[in-house]
């Protein structure tokens, strides 16, 4: 049994290469990523101005300018898809775990998975069909784009919240069905506070998915220069949207309209980063399986 | 503890009698029957111990009493159960108002752990919509800790989650819970199964003190917390896998632990089978 101390090369050596092929592949992967957020950093700072967070388009030609009205159109449009997507979402999911049998779920199942592959222009293009027959053609409005954006988020909240609200233990669901609970009460006393911290990661991960999204806003909320803050009336600019349209349109002054568009960028970036945190410390800080007891 | 078990039968403190009658009970999961015809009294202010081998139908037969068994799929049960009289599964009867008479404790503590420990106590009433002042809430929670023997240790943290506490504190609490809400019957299911000896000793005192107030059912794998603690002692067992479970003999405990009228109790109780 001697032999069996000896180094074995060849194993050694697959090692080895393998650990080079994984590594390089993760080079690889993180190359483009860093690379482009600095290119959004350094050519976003050249407008990371006051003037850009306080000021809209309007009259500007050339040089100066802001995004004020694309950051307060993408605040407005993105609550307003929440307010949209959030109850629907969740109380479809409700449905799903607590109350539905038979075919009807499966049906719902069925139809979230196909809408959460929805390309983002047809569900830009449904709505436009919709808003032209109720408000006739050539109508935008913020709630438009909300609507359209809702088609998108809603699919993604339906399937996190039902992922969460099944996690939640039966010995728990058992103890409030012996305390002599409804099923309603049940739901709203123990179900939804144990599942809402994971509810609200997966609304957060809702809100990445449509917070970037273009081609349905251009379709249905259109673009303004101009601060729009009533969602239900006229055009309304988004960041996405935005960058768009200051990269499409150029003037004269080539600059002023490239550095508006990567500071856009940035600010969409840095929102997304937001979510993206807050929804990671509520998941890790809230969740009630991570204070010990699970089951 | 051991002092207090030689009571013989314990006087009802109520006027209600709090009798159970389960009459020809069969349960099924789907297809497969659980239990097969138990007819079997349970007495108002004793504790009952349902004991018997794995899969015999002990918490079948307990889940049936506060009607949580139909909450399975496809469960279907037979029979019928009366207490006082009314019978449980009768075409009127709800089950949710069935579960706020006969309150139920779990193998595993399990405390709401999004909620305090003075929530915990009060969860009973508020999923039940019972409206409960704040000097109330208060008096209730201090009384249903203080008849879990748990009041002593938790009155300075009552707003602390429920998770914080020991398992056997969680048990407990789970006990308080019940408390909280009035039941006539607590049915517990192997309720120190999970539990350590110091833990187990303490809600055994505890279940002979709820005796007074309750009658009390349950399950239990542990001849030894049977005899200590128990009445009367239901012995179950059954045939074989897929087979339904069946009541062999019912008696006080005392007279099943020593003249077991059927061979398989003399062997089951003697640590001879299962
Ligand atoms: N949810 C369920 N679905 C299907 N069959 C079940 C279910 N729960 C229990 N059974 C079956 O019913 C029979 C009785 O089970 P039960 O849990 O009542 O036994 P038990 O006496 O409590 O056993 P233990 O001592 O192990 O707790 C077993 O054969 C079991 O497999
Ligand atoms: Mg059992």
């Amino acid at each position: 049994m001697s032999t069996s101390y000896r180094v074995d090369w060849r194993r050694r050596l697959t090692d080895r290469s393998m650990t080079v092929v994984v590594t390089g592949c993760f080079v690889a992967a993180m190359v483009p990523l860093v690379w482009l957020l600095g290119t959004v950093v350094t050519k976003g700072l050249a407008r990371f101005d006051w003037t850009f967070f306080t000021s809209s388009m309007r009259g500007i030609v050339g040089d100066g300018g802001g995004a004020l009205h694309a950051i307060w159109g993408t605040v407005l449009i993105t609550a307003a898809t929440v307010a949209i997507s959030v109850p629907i979402g969740v109380a479809t999911a409700i449905y799903l775990t607590e109350y539905g049998s038979g075919w009807l779920p499966r049906l719902i199942r069925f139809l979230v998975q196909v809408l959460t592959g929805l390309p983002s222009i047809v569900a830009g293009l449904f709505i436009y069909a919709l808003v032209v027959i109720l408000a006739g053609p050539g109508a935008r409005s913020g709630v438009a784009g909300a609507l359209a954006l809702s088609l998108l988020m809603t699919p993604v909240v339906i399937t996190s919240a039902e992922q969460m609200l099944r996690l939640v233990p039966t010995s728990v669901r058992e103890a409030a069905i012996g305390l002599g609970a409804a099923k309603h009460a049940i739901v709203a006393t123990i179900i939804l506070p144990h599942a809402a911290s994971g509810i609200l990661a997966g609304v957060m991960l809702g809100v990445c998915r449509i917070i970037g999204e273009t081609a349905p806003l251009l379709l249905v909320a259109g673009f303004t220069d101009a601060m729009n803050s009533s969602i239900f009336d006229s055009r309304m600019a988004t960041l996405p949207v935005y960058i768009y349209s200051q990269w499409q349109n150029k003037g004269a002054d080539l600059a002023a309209y490239d550095n508006r568009a990567w500071t856009a960028a940035l600010v969409l970036i840095g929102l997304v980063l937001i979510f993206n945190l807050t929804s990671r410390l509520i998941t890790h800080r809230f969740a009630p399986a991570a204070q010990g007891v699970g089951d | 503890m051991t002092d207090t078990t030689v009571t013989t039968a314990a006087t009802p403190t109520v006027s209600s009698s709090r009798r159970l009658a389960i009459e020809s009970m069969s349960a099924y999961y789907g297809d497969v029957q659980a239990l097969a015809d138990i007819s079997l009294t349970i007495e108002p202010h004793t504790i009952t111990a349902f004991i018997g081998p794995s899969g015999c139908g002990k918490s079948t037969l307990l889940r049936t009493i506060n009607r949580m068994h139909e909450t399975a799929p496809h469960a279907k049960v037979a029979g019928s159960i009366r207490l006082d009289g009314v019978d449980l599964y009768g075409a009127n009867v709800d089950p949710v108002a069935v579960r706020r008479k006969i309150g139920m404790v779990f193998q595993r503590p399990n405390p709401f752990l999004t909620m305090s420990i003075r929530d915990n106590v009060l969860a009973g009433l508020k999923l039940q919509h019972r409206k409960v002042s704040k000097t109330h809430g208060d008096d209730i929670t201090e009384m249903s800790l203080r008849a879990a023997n748990l009041w002593d240790s938790v009155k300075d943290r009552l707003n602390k989650p429920g998770s914080s506490l020991s398992g056997g504190q969680q048990q407990r609490l789970c006990i308080a819970r019940v408390i909280a809400v009035e039941p006539d019957v607590i049915l517990m299911d192997e309720p120190c199964s999970a539990l350590d000896p110091i833990s187990t000793a303490a809600i055994e005192d505890l279940m002979i003190n709820l005796r007074r107030d309750y009658t009390v059912v349950i399950v239990t794998h542990n001849m030894q917390q049977a005899r200590r603690v128990s009445d009367r002692t239901a012995f179950f067992t059954v045939a074989g896998a897929g087979e339904p479970g069946r009541l062999i003999e019912c008696g006080s405990t005392e007279q099943i632990f020593s003249h077991p009228v059927h061979q398989a109790t003399a062997d089951y109780v003697g640590g001879r089978f299962g």
